[in-house]
């Protein structure tokens, strides 16, 4: 097949003299094989409409009739459409503003046929320059020959890309038989600019020329084909992806391309398209196509010629799907402070229904305005028009996010020139230190954390090992910031909040688990069971700040371990049992449990959490005040300087900002680092050495989880570079970060070692050690006594105290009872301790 | 006068006269602005507009000129409209005309199919009456307009009963069905103050949405031809504008239900909505704007920044006193916040610090200048916050009195919610413009378990003090809307939510009748001194302020001087808020520089509040 299409560039001679015929046979009515009922069908409702034609604006539609052209091959002797029914295209075919024209009148046909070839070449549609044999032949040929070579789009995955892609396309619907094409614009665009002008301006005349032309080439191909109903095309991506702001009275009647959200739904409207009228005298029948939501009805049967005979007949006439959708614009596109616009948009037939609020979509429509009647009686007219836009293709650009890919649409935000400057500033050495240093300005110094928090936002490369039954690896870096209160977290998180596009910011006080993962609700009106998300949900891709993270309830904070690991949310409520993503990056914010950081106590005793939940976090800062001299003066500079900075400064900042946005939202698009060779043996030495530090002292310094943190952190600064290798500068600056960040939080009070087991078991090597020689001091002590079945507990604990040279606390000595009543030595009930 | 007033009375005549003139040429549409900014620039011109926010809507002429003081509440979706459009009557003659600044075609006709119809677009703004506006706000605004205007029929003879509380505003029948209070001090008298809220969505037949409960006045929907891009939600603007009140727009509704099923006009929208964009005029009209002027402030004593519309003159004159007089002010008004405070001169300081705050700038989320007072140490049971208020109602253009009792919280919408059935924003009590006094009174909460929607409020009020933002909901995501609101907390003790400053009350008078001793305090004042007092506080936030090297380096030194005697005793905080103090203390005193003495004084102000707060703490032990 693939031959036929590369050697004849051109349409077949035969069907391309029969284009020509239709257009030298006049009417913008192109339909070649059904020009019989067509010349029927247009005088037949034609001709109650004329006496009206004069007086009312209303109704001022040509009797063109746009709809799709082949809507009428009932019984066409062309071999290949033969048995397949036309739809009607509603979405074209609703209403039309246009000018009144008569086509079978003098003035228009000379209008608009300038036949200087005689042969009707130069034959356009009235008010367009849309020649009907030439579309149809450009479009035939942009089919036949357009390839894609570059496509990265996922629709076209599995295809040969040096192929004709609209051709593969075609063999796809024989074989799926879901007889739809979608077209992207920016492909005719390319291939013929001309072409892709009409398109965009005259949308309801060049598609359905599109549809024909596209039925020919598809049933000469394959003659044998069923389909459900002929093909239609769907264009889309029509201009560049606009902003529903951006709309204006320009955009009326042209093919249109914006995004948003689709905040309603209506119910299915059943549209009637064509009303089928019977002679109650007669048995006449006769069918009437509905305009604008108008049935003229037939006055006289045009067989015996009886008055107001005619009666509709419900069940043979023809009504299409319709539903009403409301289009909000996505937050992303909203100047500040402004609320955003809502569009109506009415999808048609199988369109209806493939939309659920609450979805991203972009659409592609003709944009319509029709004027509103004050009255129907009334000669006056409010000023105003109902605009709205018939849709012809839907796009969700969210979907593609349960894939784990957003390579296409979003790539598409960033102008070439945005690009080039975003790969200057990579290139630049130092581009790690200007980027951290944008990273909240108003913030003083703690350099090392708005570093760890800037690996956050790139996050690492995300790995699929699940056919190998290894599941994925978790690609986010979670962050938790520990330290005295008024230490600017919150604001720090604030920050990190605004600056991503998917952020979630949660208090751990006000938080539930529920608020946290999903919940199931029942629609009040449908009594259908709703799945509602939460922040960890809502957040999936993006970075989940939760502030007082110590005052969220173990319950709440238990949803935690799944996510922050796995990556995943398990649901089993009210009979929903799934599993949602929640790949979300966690940035948490803890205070310490007394009110201010007590450095004698380890992390883990001073904010009080569990330790499998620190574990998950690859990185644990401290932020505490670090009283010295020299920072406090900069500190007091730097704060008033804030206070007081000119207004171009902060706009600098402002731009900062958002150059930062771009550079992060194009990393984490474009960029996907891998280990190169040298940079995997660096890991490997650095874990080694991690582990080798800590069993000189008989302790474990380092686990796998660890490792696994350095290869993110690697990656992520990879990232930062827009470079497509980790190589072995990232994995220093890893390995000098996680020594950062341990240095801070799991340094050994007693010691002054670093301590991963602090971390990870929650207690020091140094003070399990301690707990062990308390307990067998105590154990020597009680044997030392003799046999004495009872003692005093106070009494005990002082001769404890007396006896050891190292102070021992209450807590200490309550553990080392614990201990031995493990130990099944003896057993603490009240105030007296029995032996066993 | 007559001729004058033609372009007041009937502005459409001078529109469709600059049309006709044009020939067609597009530049019309900006002959016709700059037709009224002059107009409106000469002397007092703008004052001879009559007023939407004191006129009651049917002493107005349908179609001519009118002003109207608000906040935009909600944008609607812009609309596309018929800006030329062809008309054929009987007689068969066509006749181009303009539809701009109209809602409904004219005569015969339309000509839908002709070749000089021009589609435009416009934008609906939903304007209310600014919340919170104060009493003497709206009295001296009304004053000023009433002496001039000739061009209604309405004799205003209600400025009489000015300061009366009791001010119900009969002449507005639609609104007298819904009795629950207004935001004045009253309503805590005549019932639960929580009854509002609740009775606000029921009651009546169309809401009004005000953001508020209780408010009064008109809403309006205004239609803008120009530049609506810059315009946000709740700035506050007076508008200049051709009236509409066409009955014809409110006969759309009707008529739809009775009309066939199959107009594809017809689906677009819900009852609710239709209810909500096309109310019946008489009681939203419409609004098309010819000019609008965005207000800095609404303290109709001060000008406002732009030089073309002037105040009246005595009251300038007056502004211009008070800043020649500023010290004595300055101390009069001190004076009288410390009899208020019953003696406590140092709350009367920082009262005035805070009056005087304003959020000037925003360094990425760090709003700055802003300072949120916490008053502890209010007695409870008696009604003493609530004479505060009245005190601070007194001075500031607009206010609100939220009162935390655990109904409160748990009842009212608090932050502004989209409503997709009805398409609009619903608003709620922290849909507020720049510059209002939010008054906390925390002293009327209660212990109690608070509901999801009580802490969702809790968390609204806080993210407002911390952040000065409040976060829209949009059902499917939330906005964020930057604010500059003060937030005046009133408490027992430590206030739960977060403030900038607290200060512990420490009366030093102990009147027997704190009712009688306060309102004693009141009289005292002549009204005189009240607009003194009013322009005095506008005007010490709207100065400049810088900070000189040199002082910026003897600042630093001092930090790190203080840091080196005790390291607790100064944080990153702590200079923060001096910052702001010394800012605010000079500007006080209106200097818009800081001196070293200012700085000093800063500091021992400072010192005073904090060691105030420690012996509290000491006094008593239980205190968080």
């Amino acid at each position: 097949m693939t031959s036929t299409a590369s050697e004849d560039p051109l349409s077949p001679p035969s069907q391309r003299s029969r284009a020509h015929d239709t257009s030298t046979e006049l009417q913008p009515m192109p339909t070649s094989p059904a020009m019989d009922t067509a010349a029927q069908d247009v005088s037949l409702f034609s001709s109650p409409m004329a006496p009206r034609s004069g007086t009312s604006e209303v109704d001022a539609s040509s009797p063109l009739m746009y709809g799709t052209p082949s809507s009428r091959v009932e019984g066409t002797p062309r071999s290949g459409i033969r048995g397949t029914p036309a739809r009607q295209r509603a979405d074209l075919g609703s209403v039309r503003k246009a000018p009144q024209v008569d086509m079978h009148s003098e003035p228009v046909s000379e209008s608009c046929c300038h036949s200087e070839q005689g042969a009707g070449q130069r034959l356009v549609i009235w008010g367009t320059d849309v020649n009907v044999g030439t579309c149809k032949e450009k479009f035939q040929r942009f089919l036949q020959q357009f390839t894609a070579p570059n496509s990265r789009e996922e629709e076209n995955a599995g295809l040969d890309l040096n192929e004709p892609l609209y051709m593969q396309k075609l063999d796809e619907i024989s074989v799926v038989g879901e007889p739809v094409l979608n077209v992207n614009c920016s492909h005719i665009q390319t291939f013929d600019a001309d072409l892709y002008r009409q398109l965009i301006c005259y949308p309801q005349e060049v598609i359905p020329t599109f549809d024909m032309a596209v039925n020919e080439l598809f049933f000469d191909r394959l003659p044998d084909s069923v389909l459900e109903h002929q093909i239609q095309v769907r264009p889309y991506s029509a201009l560049k992806t606009r902003n529903m702001r951006a709309l204006n009275p320009e955009d009326i009647d042209q093919l249109i391309t914006i995004s948003g959200m689709v905040i309603r739904t209506s119910q299915l409207i059943p549209e009637m398209q064509e009303a089928f009228f019977r002679c109650q005298v007669c048995v006449f029948n006769t069918r009437v196509e509905v305009d604008r939501g108008r049935i003229a009805e037939p006055a006289v049967c045009r067989n015996c010629n009886t008055t107001h005979s005619m009666a509709l007949v419900h069940n043979r006439s023809a009504f299409s799907d319709k539903q009403m959708i409301k289009l909000q614009e996505s937050p992303e596109d909203m100047p500040a402070g402004q609320t955003p616009h809502t569009t109506v948009v009415y999808a048609h037939n199988d369109l209806v229904d493939k939309v659920q609020p609450g979805d991203r979509i972009n659409i592609t429509g003709i944009y319509r305005a029709a004027p509103m009647r004050l009255n129907p009686r009334q000669s006056q007219v409010k000023s105003v028009y109902k605009t709205h836009i018939d849709v012809i293709h839907f796009r969700k650009t969210d979907e593609k996010r349960l894939h784990g890919l957003d390579e296409d649409g979003e790539q598409k935000l960033f102008t070439k020139e945005r690009v080039a400057m975003l790969k200057e500033l990579a290139a630049k050495p130092d581009v790690y230190e200007r980027l951290s240093s944008a990273l909240a300005p108003s913030i003083y110094e703690h350099e090392d954390i708005k570093k760890g928090i800037l690996l956050q936002l790139f996050g690492g490369t995300r790995k699929d090992f699940t056919q190998t039954g290894r599941g994925n690896f978790r690609a986010e870096i979670n962050i938790l910031l520990c330290g005295d209160p008024g230490t600017s977290k919150s604001q720090l998180l604030q920050y990190v909040y605004n600056l991503v596009p998917r952020g979630q910011y949660t208090s751990g006080k006000g938080s539930s688990a529920v608020g946290l993962t999903a919940y199931v609700m029942k629609d009040p009106e449908t009594r259908q069971l709703v799945l509602q998300t939460g922040a960890l949900v809502l957040s999936d891709n993006g970075i989940c700040c939760i502030d007082e993270f110590d005052k969220m309830s173990d319950n709440t904070r238990s949803v935690l371990h799944e996510v922050m690991e796995q990556q995943t949310l398990s649901i089993a409520k009210a009979g929903i049992i799934c599993q949602l993503n929640a790949r979300t990056s966690v940035l948490a914010a803890a205070n310490p449990v007394e009110s201010q950081w007590n450095p004698k106590k380890t992390t883990i005793e001073n904010i009080q959490l569990p330790h499998t939940l620190l574990s998950r976090f690859d990185l644990i800062f401290l932020m505490l005040d670090p009283q010295d001299e020299a920072y406090d003066r900069r500190l007091a500079h730097h704060l008033v300087a804030l206070y007081y900075q000119s207004e171009e400064q902060i706009e600098e900042e402002h731009l900062d900002m958002a150059v930062l946005k771009d550079y992060i939202a194009f990393a984490r698009t474009s960029v996907h680092p891998r280990l190169s060779e040298e940079a995997s043996q660096a890991l490997i030495e650095a874990y080694v050495d991690m582990r080798k530090i800590g069993s000189g002292r008989g302790m474990v310094s380092a686990y796998p989880r660890q490792l696994e943190s350095l290869i993110r952190l690697a990656e992520a600064h990879a990232k930062v570079r827009f470079s497509s290798k980790v190589e072995s500068i990232d994995v220093e600056e890893a390995k000098r970060l996680h020594r950062e960040a341990l240095k801070q939080s799991a340094t050994d009070p007693r010691t002054g070692f670093v301590d991963i087991s602090i971390l990870t078991t929650g207690m020091s090597a140094t003070a399990r050690k301690r707990k062990e020689e308390v307990a067998q001091a105590l154990k020597k002590l009680i044997q030392s006594k003799g046999k004495t079945p009872a003692m005093k507990y106070q009494q005990l604990f002082d001769d404890l105290r007396g006896q050891s040279e190292a102070a021992i606390t209450k807590d200490m000595f309550d553990e080392a009872l614990r201990a031995l009543a493990d130990e099944d030595y003896l057993t603490v009930t009240g105030k007296t301790v029995r032996l066993l | 006068m007559p001729t004058v007033h033609d372009w007041i009375n009937n502005p459409l005549a001078v529109v469709d006269g600059l049309f006709a003139q044009s020939n067609s040429s597009p530049d019309w549409e900006k002959k016709v602005v700059e037709y009224f900014k002059e107009k409106l620039k000469l002397n007092d011109a703008h004052t001879w507009v009559p007023s939407l926010n004191d006129v009651p809507l049917y002493y107005l002429k349908p179609n001519s000129l009118v002003k109207f003081r608000c906040m935009v509440q909600d944008m609607f979706d812009p609309e596309f409209f018929m800006g030329v459009y062809e008309t054929n009557d009987l007689t068969s003659n066509s006749k181009v005309k303009c539809g701009k600044y109209k809602d409904i075609t004219v005569g015969g006709q339309v000509d839908f199919n002709s070749r000089n119809t021009v589609t435009s677009e416009r934008q609906t703004f939903y304007c209310v009456p600014i919340p919170g506006e104060s009493q003497w706000a709206k009295e001296i605004s009304f004053i000023c307009q009433a002496r001039v205007v000739p061009s209604t029929s309405y004799v205003p003879n209600r400025h009489k009963r000015s300061y009366e509380e009791d001010d119900e505003m009969d002449t507005q029948p639609q609104h007298s069905a819904e009795s629950h209070g207004n935001t004045e001090p009253k309503r805590q008298e005549t019932e639960a103050p929580s009854h509002d809220s609740s009775s606000a969505h029921c009651t009546s037949s169309l809401d009004l949405n005000f953001p508020l409960p209780g408010e009064k006045g008109p809403a309006c929907l205004v239609k803008v031809y120009e530049d609506w891009d810059g315009f946000k939600l709740n700035d506050m603007l007076e508008v200049f504008g051709i009236l509409s009140v066409d009955p014809a727009l409110s006969v759309i509704a009707d008529e739809r239900e009775a009309s066939s099923l199959l107009d594809p006009t017809e689906v677009t929208e819900t009852v609710e909505e239709q209810r909500v964009h096309s109310p019946p005029p008489s009681l939203v009209p419409r609004l098309h704007m010819l000019y609008a002027q965005p207000l800095v402030h609404n303290n109709p004593l001060l000008p406002s920044s732009a030089p073309e519309n002037n105040v009246h003159e005595s009251s300038l004159a007056t502004y211009t006193d008070v800043l020649g007089e500023l010290a004595s002010v300055r101390a009069e008004l001190h004076t009288y916040l410390t009899h208020v405070l019953m003696g406590d001169s140092l709350a009367a300081e920082y009262l005035i610090l805070h009056l005087i705050s304003n959020v000037y700038s925003r360094r990425d989320v760090l709003p700055l200048g802003k300072f949120t007072l916490n008053l502890s140490g209010c007695p409870h049971s008696s009604p003493y916050t609530e004479h505060l208020y009245k005190v601070i109602q007194q001075l500031v253009p607009s206010s609100y009195r939220l009162c935390m009792s655990l109904h409160n919280m748990n009842n009212q919408r608090m932050v502004p919610r989209k409503d997709y059935t009805a398409n609009r924003l619903v608003s709620g009590t922290l849909q507020l413009a720049n510059n209002t006094s939010l008054f906390l009174d925390e002293t009327q909460l209660e212990q109690g378990q608070l509901d999801a929607t009580g802490v969702r409020n809790i968390t609204a009020l806080g993210n407002l003090i911390s952040w000065q933002k409040v976060d829209y909901d949009f059902n499917y995501h939330q906005m964020e809307f930057p604010c500059n609101i003060n937030v005046l907390i009133t408490s027992e003790g430590r206030s739960l939510l977060p403030s900038d400053s607290q200060v512990n009350l420490r009366p030093t008078l102990n009147p027997p009748n704190l009712e009688e001793y306060l309102s004693a305090v009141q009289v005292a004042q002549v009204p005189s001194q009240f607009n003194k007092y009013r322009i005095y506080l506008s005007g010490a936030r709207a100065l400049n302020y810088t900070i000189s090297d040199e002082i910026t380096k003897a600042v630093e030194e001092d930090f790190v001087e203080m840091r080196k005697d005790d390291p607790q005793s100064m944080s990153a905080e702590d200079l923060h808020r001096l910052l702001v103090v010394a800012r605010l203390l000079s500007l006080s005193h209106g200097q818009n520089t800081l001196s070293r003495d200012g700085w000093m004084k800063a500091k021992q102000l400072e010192a005073l509040r904090i060691s105030r707060t420690q012996q509290q703490k000491s006094l008593s032990g239980n205190e968080p």
